[in-house]
């Protein structure tokens, strides 16, 4: 306790079921978009809603983009907050938004077959054994999603899910971390994982 | 696997849940935070607030409350009812909203559909229908300003081809009201359903009709809705969301449950 958790202001419309969530936990939260104040938290909260690409405008315009990319502490980024953290995203009209690069890895379309898109509502997913942020919630536990883009199965996959085809539904490299899901809208499992984080 | 999601609905009237039949004399069924707590407990999953006054009354209306849900529920919910600008429906998102639900204003005016998804990104444009089935001339019509008797009006609309226009322009999701079915509790119109679904490849949520176990299974079995709303059986108790979900479960439809959890709290 005693920690400094702080929410980006990315502009983003999620950021106060983010923030409500965790002071529901008893958490002090602050939201910023100031460089000292990002950098000096214990711990990082990336949330995002909306598209890729206005997404990181919003991010550019304030700035933001090599403070984000310098963080030594733990970060999670929730639903888009997690598909800013990889290299490419493919939801733009104008081809690939070049996100955050905090790790290796790109945003496609999903592919749901005759399944709908988005792909909205409640999902089972299985963590990697072992994993910190998963502690004590076990596999084919339900969290909310709502996207129609993800990041495929690929070696920063901490957790996955399948909607038509199995996608990520959370990435760990090195200190940032990023949930496809919204914790802040996943009732018991989704307060569990952001105890987890904040107690990292 | 994609669980199918059950949606207490409450319509909201100056901070008060409130249930009418058919769209009339609405009756006070409590406050709208600890009803709403409550329903996140019971194990809903996903809540929606419709202010039926608001599209229209032509007023703008103190939407307070919504951050007061957002502060105290753990899962998703939806704000229906006086958004007619991406401005409106910003705030509502702002305040914690996930989701908000445009009904007549899209009517109105369609563009807002586009604006409202090339602003905040399609996961969050629901688009509420209210489809009424013409015995005489065997059509599904949409219809306006159903919160208010003395102004409801028809549209031009047939249902499909509304729900066919909402999904070019970038609808997310899809509450498709029953009005001849709603508050009778006699079953979902699972025949309209149907056809709509056949034509909806976004989210489609049954509305209208709920009145025992049986007929949200048969909207899941029958229609394949992704979402089932209700309102009264819920308020009046008639049915427990738990042992609904527990029904569900066993005739096959996959139903999200609570499970043990064993790691530590902050």
């Amino acid at each position: 306790m005693g920690q400094q958790v702080v929410i980006v202001n990315t502009g983003c419309a999620n950021i106060s079921s983010v923030k409500f969530a965790l002071e529901r936990l008893g958490v002090q939260v602050t939201v910023s978009a100031e460089d000292a104040v990002i950098k000096g938290a214990d711990k990082v909260f990336l949330p995002g809603v909306g598209t890729a690409y206005a997404a990181m405008r919003s991010i550019e315009q304030k700035q933001l983009t090599q403070t984000l990319q310098q963080l030594e502490q733990p970060v999670l980024g929730v639903c888009l907050g997690m598909q800013l953290m990889v290299t490419t995203s493919a939801e733009s009209r104008r081809g690939d938004v070049t996100c955050l690069g905090l790790m290796p890895g790109h945003v496609a379309r999903m592919q749901a077959g005759d399944l709908r898109l988005p792909h909205m509502g409640w999902n089972t997913v299985t963590p990697k054994p072992g994993s910190a942020l998963f502690a004590g919630i076990p596999n084919e536990t339900f969290f909310y999603f709502v996207h129609s883009y993800a990041v495929p199965v690929y070696e920063n996959t901490l957790a996955e899910c399948s909607y038509g085809q199995p996608f990520s539904a959370a990435l760990q490299y090195n200190n940032y971390m990023g949930v496809q899901f919204h914790p802040e809208r996943s009732g018991e499992a989704g307060a569990q994982l952001l105890t987890n984080f904040v107690n990292l | 696997m994609l669980a199918k999601r059950i949606i207490p609905c409450l319509d909201v009237r100056d901070g008060k849940v409130v249930k009418g039949v058919q769209f009339r004399n609405h009756e006070i069924i409590g406050d709208i935070v600890p009803l709403a707590e409550q329903y996140a407990k019971a194990g809903a999953d996903e809540l929606v607030f419709y202010d039926i006054t608001a599209s229209s009354d032509q007023r703008v209306v103190d939407k307070s409350w919504v951050s007061r849900i957002a502060q105290v529920i753990d899962i998703p919910f939806c704000v229906a009812g006086g958004i007619k600008s991406v401005e409106d429906a910003g705030r509502i998102l702002e305040m914690g909203a996930d989701k908000i639900s445009v009904n007549s204003p899209a009517l109105t005016n369609p563009d807002l559909i586009n604006e409202l998804h090339d602003v905040y990104g399609q996961q969050c444009v629901v688009i509420g229908i209210d489809s009424f089935f013409n015995a005489q001339s065997g059509k599904y019509e949409v219809y306006k300003f159903t919160g208010d008797e003395s102004r409801t009006q028809q549209t031009q609309w047939n249902t499909a081809d509304w729900v066919k226009e909402v999904q070019q322009r970038g609808a997310g999701e899809i509450v498709l009201n029953c009005m001849n079915q709603d508050g009778v509790r006699k079953g979902y119109d699972v025949e309209q359903l149907q056809a709509i679904r056949a034509v909806c490849n976004i989210p489609l949520i049954a509305s209208g009709g709920a009145g025992e176990i049986s007929h949200f299974a048969d909207v899941f079995a029958q229609a394949d809705v992704d979402g089932a709303l209700a309102a009264s059986v819920f308020h009046k108790g008639l049915i427990n969301i738990m042992e609904l979900k527990e029904a569900l479960t066993e005739v096959g439809i996959p139903m999200r449950r609570h499970h043990g959890l064993t790691g530590t709290q902050l």
